[in-house]
């Protein structure tokens, strides 16, 4: 039997040592703090004034969020963010989910389902370096590429099609697929390599299973092969999704928000807005609403891909 | 059974062929356009008549792209090993202590993945030029910092988590401190996670263009992504050298993605896992 103090004074020192371990918590936390939330914090603050980034600001209430969504400038760059979804985001995954199919077959078929590809080490290294190298210098090359005496144009000439060829990103039809098409070229190597990697993972068993119920390649994919990649796809569809709502990089070397306003996206209108246009409240609340964006996107795809099994 | 079998081989072989001259060609173009004379026009994919490296020492002299990259390298040598080191930390913690409320801890920072720089960009300009922290390197790596603390701390708290929890317990019975556990016991087993988030750091560093265009206005500072964004706007007419230019920027992070090719692909593949 012991006495209650002591045993008050034995819980109060061990509560001191299970907080001593955020000791090794507390330096991580305070730059992540000071530089990455409190700026994430003064932004909806800001997002609240009319303030030029010179003289005193004046409060506006919620005035800057209506101008968002009334303003057609503004409301026509986040369309034109969802448009690079499009590009981003379902193109690279259909790609990757095609060349799975098509790679993925004989090894499915042949049963024991390790067959490795000759070569497919070398090929993932050549895949991903479209994502591995600088945004900015792909929107360079790019930029080159479909120039008037670029590549693309080039070879539209050698092949007889010399009348389609345009100054693809000053052309005000074309310009926001031509940026789009940047980003499906960028990013549908990692989604392949993603959905390569998550196949080798599905048990054989199950595709031996779906074969003795007599289904062929195509159902096999429907039914084993997609199901399974559940989890990847949902990773693929988060990291692409994210990369078209936020982009910039690519839009700025390539376009610059050109011609007119026809691939303005948020976080070009973001920059500009703040330290060209004087309009920091404005450009505050377009952060802000972009970023509830892409939060709520995240979040419905993670719940959407959980699998069904309640976990507690 | 082997006809078919070696029928589809094929059509995947040539499928692969395919998708692989569709990456190549664009780098390839950069890299022919870079070897033509300077200044000259340039149409489509044209081999050079004569192979020199002109266009890339002018590019490093002449445009300044060797103050470029020695801003960018020194910002990464900054950002790579500080996250690297308070990651871990924080990592260790809250993966193998029973903090309480650890988990609320670790959800703040896994609430910070999707942040985009967009959302704390413009207060930062503000705030940072108010101390001095705009137009220096300081500045940058520490936003830089905090912006990969999110993934960091997820990483390596992750990976303290699947270490067996007998190792910590064996050394604590021995009165090991929760340091030298850290130090003796766990860090060499952490070498690979350690590996990969320190490429992928240098990764994120190197190619970080939005926060440096404006937290550096200073020319002089910018780092190489940055200076090549705006070096498109000015020289855009000498094709040569700003295609010169662009391989420079591409040089650095394509060599580190080659020596460390294991831990990149896990990294980008189990990192975009996460995320």
């Amino acid at each position: 039997m012991k006495r209650p103090a002591s045993r008050t004074a034995r819980r109060r020192s061990r509560s001191w040592r299970d907080y001593r371990g955020y000791l090794y918590v507390l330096p991580a936390f305070a730059v992540y703090l000071a530089f990455a939330v409190l700026p994430a914090l003064h932004t909806a603050y800001l997002s609240l004034f009319e303030w030029d980034g010179v003289t005193l600001g004046s409060w506006v209430g919620l005035a800057n969020y209506r101008e968002v969504f009334t303003d057609p400038a503004l409301r026509g760059s986040v369309v034109n963010a969802l448009v690079l979804v499009v590009f981003f985001s379902f193109l690279p995954i259909l790609a990757g989910l095609v060349m799975t199919g098509l790679l993925a077959l004989p090894r499915s078929r042949s049963g024991a389902g390790q067959g490795r590809r000759r070569g497919m080490s070398g090929y993932r290294l050549l895949f991903m370096l479209p994502q591995v190298v600088p945004l900015v210098a792909v929107g360079v090359t790019w930029r080159w590429l479909y120039g008037e005496d670029g590549l693309i144009n080039e070879t539209l000439g050698g092949v007889g099609l010399g009348g389609w060829a345009r100054a693809w990103l000053g052309d005000f039809d074309w310009a926001l697929v031509a940026v789009g098409l940047v980003g499906t070229w960028v990013l549908s190597g990692l989604c392949m390599m993603l959905f390569l990697s998550g196949v080798q993972k599905i048990d054989p068993q199950l595709y031996e299973a779906a074969r003795l119920d007599g289904a062929g390649p195509v159902r096999e994919f429907v039914s084993v092969t997609l199901p399974q990649l559940r989890g990847e796809l949902a990773v693929a569809l988060t990291v692409t999704t994210v990369a078209a709502l936020a982009s910039f990089d690519i839009v700025y070397v390539t376009t610059g928000g050109g011609p007119g306003e026809e691939t303005t996206v948020p976080g070009l209108l973001v920059y500009r807005l703040a330290f060209s246009a004087g309009k920091v409240g404005l450009a505050s609340a377009l952060g802000v609403l972009l970023s509830l964006l892409i939060l709520v996107i995240v979040y419905v795809v993670n719940r959407l891909s959980r699998p069904e099994r309640s976990e507690p | 059974m082997s006809t078919a079998s070696r029928a589809e081989r094929w059509s995947g072989q040539a499928l692969l062929a395919v998708l692989a001259i569709a990456v190549v060609v664009p780098f390839l173009s950069v890299f022919l356009a870079s070897m033509q004379p300077s200044g000259e026009p340039v149409v489509g994919m044209a081999w050079p008549e004569r192979w020199s490296l002109d266009n890339y020492r002018q590019a490093w002299t002449v445009a300044g792209f060797s103050d470029l990259m020695r801003s960018s390298l020194l910002i990464a040598v900054g950002v790579v090993p500080a996250t690297l080191l308070l990651a871990g930390a924080a990592g260790y913690a809250l993966g193998t202590m029973r903090l309480p409320g650890g988990d609320g801890v670790a959800a703040l920072f896994v609430a910070g993945l999707t942040i985009p720089v967009e959302l704390i960009v413009v207060p930062l300009y503000f705030d940072l030029r108010g101390i001095g922290l705009t137009d220096s390197y300081l500045g940058v790596i520490l936003v830089e910092i905090a912006l990969f603390m999110p993934f960091g701390v997820f990483w390596m708290r992750t990976h303290f988590r699947t270490t067996p929890a007998s190792l910590v317990e064996a050394a604590r019975i021995d009165g090991a401190s929760s340091w030298t556990i850290l130090v003796r016991v766990l860090l060499p087993l952490a070498r690979p996670s350690l590996t990969t988030l320190g490429v992928l750091v240098f990764m994120w560093s190197w190619n970080q263009f939005l926060l440096v265009l404006v937290l550096m206005q200073d020319a002089a500072k910018r780092t190489a992504p940055a200076g090549l964004g705006f070096f498109v706007g000015q020289n855009n007419t000498d094709v040569p050298m700003l295609a010169a230019g662009t391989i420079l920027v591409m040089l650095p992070i394509t060599i580190v993605y080659l020596l460390f090719q294991r831990s990149f692909v896990s990294g980008l593949l189990q990192g975009a896992f996460k995320d």
